[in-house]
């Protein structure tokens, strides 16, 4: 007969002890030592909360940190920057006109007040006040501008989110949780809504109305928030059959109790992802209007204006151009990483 | 008496994780013959399905360390085989089957074309040969109509017939060794007993090796010869059926045996619960593992894990109260009484053979 | 199901002991689309004394899991007759009807996983019903109560504090105990309460139930698919197949002697944990699967797989009629005028 354990032959060979302790047992070992009952219900190590532990896992994450940092610069630039020189994003001062971008200091990066030709535009009209990004054609700073722009694009882009949010939530927490014949009712019109392409609904919507910041955020929340009901309702319906929810339906619990405590703290994680990939989209979809020449209107600044603007100068004046497209780039991509990180961070399925 | 086809050796599978290296397999060892049916019984996370996995490959590479041990199929180790001598082995010599049935087949792929999919890449099969073996092994595991069933896609199925169809795929290449990974568990109990039969009756028709993981003694007691029964990554007691169901020498498996109901015992009759919970096997200390819920506990159970001691030609325990130091009033008249009948019936057994 | 099954259920019933819950002829259908309705429970009829467990088993699909959750209301019921502490609970309820329903009627889960709110501690989860029944009681003693009621499933108070990923799921399923105890109900209804557990758990969390029965004079209905444990756990045990009770009878007379063929091949089918047995027994296995609840057979509904199917089978609904005191069971076999028809002889006197 063939021996069925090949090595493990005696209580030597597979034997494992702490560090520290003699190779074998002692014979005073042998006494019998049971554990408290309570020991055994004990639980290892406080585990962190869900929110912690998602936080941690943000910031585990470079490209997310990197992204958060980038936003809450250019947040703060958005904000201040328009006040921090002499000039206003409206002033126009024709005899500074198409001045390439100067900054004591920072020449050898390319802010040196020279032209495409390169030419110092500023020694030869003789102009004194530096202008950090230049002016535009009618002499205006572009640096206020752009910030001023930032400043309006973010505030369009946040304020759309935040409707397309309260309307998502709002519609789809309904549709999924009544369900039956109101949901149907609500999901068809979706299905018409997203049926419309929402390029022509948005272009109907600002021919009629007068271009201006409220009418491209109404224009861009009249579709915008399907996304989101969507999202909300898929997570509620898989949530309503979960049984914590029906133990708290068995409880007795009002409807306005199960959706605050039951169902919204539970969809808070793929709303925020959402709203995060609603942000960006916004921005772009803003300076697309603009650039289409929907958008605003001179004076005002957003990125989408500048970029138009810059666009038409491309070949003589690459800096009108470029800074604009620079933030807007920057302020994308860190929202789209951003929003992956937390993504990532907030998955349950990322959980071990 | 029969080579053994397959042996694991000292098997070690870790998995890398955020928080570092967490141990599932901890040193197991056993071996198949040709032709038996070897039960891997334990709870969820003892590890048991990791085993099977490891002896297929199926683990994800990135994420899986195998540090030490040896899985030798017919003396050859598979853990040093490559990838093209591994997938030549893998569905035609072993195949496996999973517990649901719902997930193990391509629902975009008509069965009789995946259970051909198999036998052409193993065998030389002409495509005519290929859908005739097709429809014989549909026909041996008992789907009517094979003929048409062929062009069916899975959805069209039961879940018990889907679960045929799958033994179906596993056994058509005639493999040596069947891994049926909780085969029954996603199903009614009295499609269970299809199944259950099904496997032994292709079992003795075509003498293939049967590891079956499973968490449900009674599937054990219905199928097993041997039995190996794995607690937190540690294989600590095998023997024969009978060895492991009537003479236990672990406080584990003695604790599962106790804390089920028996069909006869009276209503009156309390079970014995294993008390706590499984450990963690991130947490795992260097003493026995089952130290924290043994009620037998000793001192010397905290700090040293004991290594396998053979009781008997075939039955193996991995605890301290099997050491000659243990004070004999310690040790629980159960496993005293199991140990001595052990050696009577090994005793009875040569009898019976010579 | 016809009326005279239905009086004969609720006459069959009768015996020592008070009726907590009557059910009669309970249906709840689902309409899946224009065309397709899922009898998910087609007519069933038991009454549960006051402290008495009853099992209900059968397979997946069979509606043993619908009937908890009509009885629960988390499902309005399609039809039919539930009278619970002498309330009438069958039909549309009002408001305060409903409230002392959620008090007196409770419920434990399968799942362990997910029956806990993971966004929620566990003070929060377990005193919900507090909070809901009893709004005026202090945040302090309300903790308390939770201790206690922490303490009286095996845990302590170190846990109150605590998130349910950290437990294991024999402790959660403690947790949802302790959850169902807190507003003190008379009845509970568990669905299947260990099937998601690990063996070893599992009779922790039966002895607990059992515990708590002697300790509080509760009353079960226990839903399950592992015969063994219902058997153990249960005084009187209901056999679902496809929506209806095949057979209803006291544990232990149902597993010595099981009338049903449906029963007879249930019992035999399930493996027992002792080798000999097995090699020695004789294995009913009944051949097919369970038809679909949308398309349910005409007649019996077992016919299909019925290794004793007669021509009447397929033609007469068979009635779920009392063969002995206590015993009721739904097959021709154990009907006279059935067996005189098809010249066959009576299986059971």
């Amino acid at each position: 007969m063939t021996m069925m354990f090949p090595k493990d032959g005696d209580l030597k060979a597979g034997l494992r002890k702490a560090d520290g302790l003699p190779a074998e047992p002692t014979a005073d070992l042998f006494t019998p030592e049971p554990l408290e009952a309570s020991v055994r219900e004990e639980l290892s190590k406080p585990a962190p909360t869900f929110w912690k532990e998602a936080m941690e896992r943000l910031f585990k994450n470079k490209g997310a940190v990197v992204s958060l940092a980038i936003l809450i610069i250019l947040s703060v630039m958005a904000i201040v920057g328009p006040s921090m020189n002499e000039f206003t994003y409206r002033e126009q001062h024709i005899p500074h006109s198409n001045l390439p971008p100067k900054i004591s200091g920072l020449e050898w990066l390319g802010f040196n007040g020279k032209d495409v030709t390169g030419t110092d535009v500023y020694a030869e009209r003789g102009v004194e006040t530096n202008y950090w990004f230049g002016t535009d054609e009618f002499g205006r700073d572009v640096w206020t501008r752009v910030w001023k722009g930032t400043q309006i694009s973010l505030f369009i882009a946040l304020v759309a989110a935040f409707l397309d949010l309260l309307i998502g939530v709002v519609y789809g927490g309904v549709s999924a949780y009544y369900g039956g014949r109101i949901d149907n009712v609500m999901q068809r019109i979706i299905e018409i809504l997203t049926g419309i392409p929402n390029l022509i609904v948005i272009i109907l919507f600002i021919l009629i109305l007068e271009p201006g910041i409220r009418s491209i955020i109404l224009a861009m929340i009249i579709t915008g928030w399907v996304g989101m009901a969507r999202v909300v309702r898929g997570q509620m319906l898989q949530l309503k059959g979960q049984e914590f929810v029906l133990a708290s339906r068995t409880l007795g619990a009002s409807d306005a109790r199960l959706l605050r405590k039951h169902l919204l703290p539970n969809v808070m994680g793929p709303i925020i992802v959402t709203v995060m990939f609603t942000i960006p989209t916004a921005i772009f979809f803003e300076a697309f209007l603009s650039f289409i020449g929907l958008g605003l209107q001179a004076p005002l600044a957003s990125l989408g204006v500048l970029i138009e603007d810059g666009y038409d100068a491309i070949r003589s004046f690459p800096y009108k151009l470029l800074i604009p497209a620079v933030v807007i780039s920057l302020v994308m991509i860190s929202f789209n990483l951003l929003a992956d990180g937390l993504r990532d961070a907030l998955d349950p399925k990322m959980r071990k | 008496m029969n080579q053994n086809i397959l042996e694991v050796d000292n098997l070690h599978v870790s998995f890398k994780t955020r928080n570092g290296a967490v141990p599932a397999v901890r040193g197991v060892s056993f071996s198949l013959k040709k032709g038996e049916t070897l039960a891997i019984v334990g709870e969820s996370g003892s590890g048991k399905s990791v085993t099977a996995k490891s002896i297929m490959q199926l683990l994800p590479k990135q994420n899986t360390v195998i540090p030490e041990g040896t899985i030798r199929y017919e003396g050859k180790d598979m853990l040093k085989f490559s990838n093209k001598e591994i997938q030549s082995v893998r569905g035609s010599d072993i195949s496996m089957v999973f517990q649901d049935p719902m997930t193990s087949l391509n629902p975009t792929m008509k069965i009789g074309k995946q259970i051909m999919e198999g036998l052409s890449r193993h065998t030389q099969l002409t495509k005519k040969q290929a859908r005739q073996r097709a429809k014989e092994m549909l026909e041996l595991v008992g789907i009517p109509n094979p003929e048409t069933r062929l062009d069916a896609y899975p959805h069209q199925f039961s879940g018990g017939m889907r679960q045929r169809v799958v033994i179906a795929i596993a056994l058509a290449c005639n493999p040596k060794i069947l891994i049926a990974d909780e085969p029954t568990t996603a199903l009614d109990v009295t499609i269970q007993a299809q199944i259950l039969r099904l496997m032994r009756n292709l079992q003795e028709k075509m003498d293939t090796g049967i590891i079956l993981i499973t968490h449900d003694l009674g599937v054990v007691a219905n199928m097993a010869d041997r039995v190996a029964v794995m607690y937190a990554g540690e294989v600590v007691e095998q023997g024969t059926l009978d060895e492991i169901f009537y003479r236990p020498q672990h406080p584990y498996t003695l604790g599962l045996l106790r804390s089920m109901p028996n069909l006869d015992a009276s209503r009156a009759q309390p079970l014995i619960p294993i008390p706590g919970s499984p450990p963690d096997p991130s947490a795992l200390g260097t003493g026995c593992p089952f130290a924290a819920r043994c009620p037998y506990t000793m001192k010397v159970c905290h700090d040293y894990n004991p290594g396998a001691v053979a009781i008997s030609e075939s039955q193996a325990v991995r605890c301290w109260l099997q050491d000659e130091r243990t004070p004999p009033e310690h040790i629980p008249a159960e496993i005293k009484e199991g140990r001595r009948s052990t050696e009577e019936a090994a005793a009875d057994a040569e009898g019976v053979t010579a | 199901m016809t009326t005279e099954a239905n009086q004969q259920a609720a006459g069959g019933a009768s015996g020592a002991g008070e009726d907590l819950l009557v059910v009669k002829d309970l249906k709840k259908h689902f309409r899946l689309d224009r065309k397709t309705v899922l009898k998910a429970v087609d007519g069933i009829s038991f009454s549960i004394k006051k402290g008495e467990t009853l099992g209900l088993v059968g397979e997946s699909g069979c509606g043993k899991s619908t009937v908890g959750r009509t009885l629960t209301r988390i499902y309005e019921p399609t039809s039919g007759e539930v009278e619970f502490n002498g309330m009438k609970i069958g039909g549309r309820i009002d408001r305060g009807t409903k409230r002392r329903l959620n008090h007196d009627m409770q419920m434990i889960f399968q799942d362990p996983y997910s029956s806990l709110n993971p966004r929620m501690t566990v003070t929060e989860i377990v005193s919900e019903g507090l909070v809901i029944h009893n709004p005026d009681m202090k945040p302090k003693e309300r903790d308390k109560r939770v201790h206690e009621l922490l303490e009286l499933v095996g845990l302590n108070k170190s846990h109150a504090g605590r998130y349910p990923h950290e437990f294991s799921g024999g402790q959660r399923q403690r947790i949802g105990i302790a959850r169902a105890l807190a507003v003190e109900p008379e009845f509970i209804v568990a669905d299947e309460p260990i099937a998601a557990l690990d063996v070893s758990i599992q009779a922790q969390i039966v002895n607990l139930l059992k515990e708590l029965q002697k300790d509080r004079g509760l009353t079960y209905l226990f839903i399950a698919h592992d015969l063994s444990m219902v058997k153990y756990i249960s005084d009187r045990i209901a056999v679902m197949y496809l929506g209806t009770i095949v057979e209803l009878a006291e544990s232990e007379a149902l597993y010595e002697k099981p009338l049903h063929p449906y029963t007879q091949a249930l019992l035999s089918a399930i493996p027992l944990p002792d080798p000999d047995k097995e090699r020695t027994r004789e294995q009913i296995i009944l051949s097919g699967d369970v038809p679909s609840p949308t398309d349910i057979p005409s007649g019996c509904r077992f016919r299909t797989r019925c290794p004793f199917a007669m021509d009447s089978c397929a033609a007469v609904d068979p009635v779920f009629r009392e063969v002995e005191p206590g015993r009721q069971v739904a097959c021709h076999l154990y009907d006279p005028e059935i067996m005189a028809k098809e010249g066959r002889e009576l299986q059971h006197q």
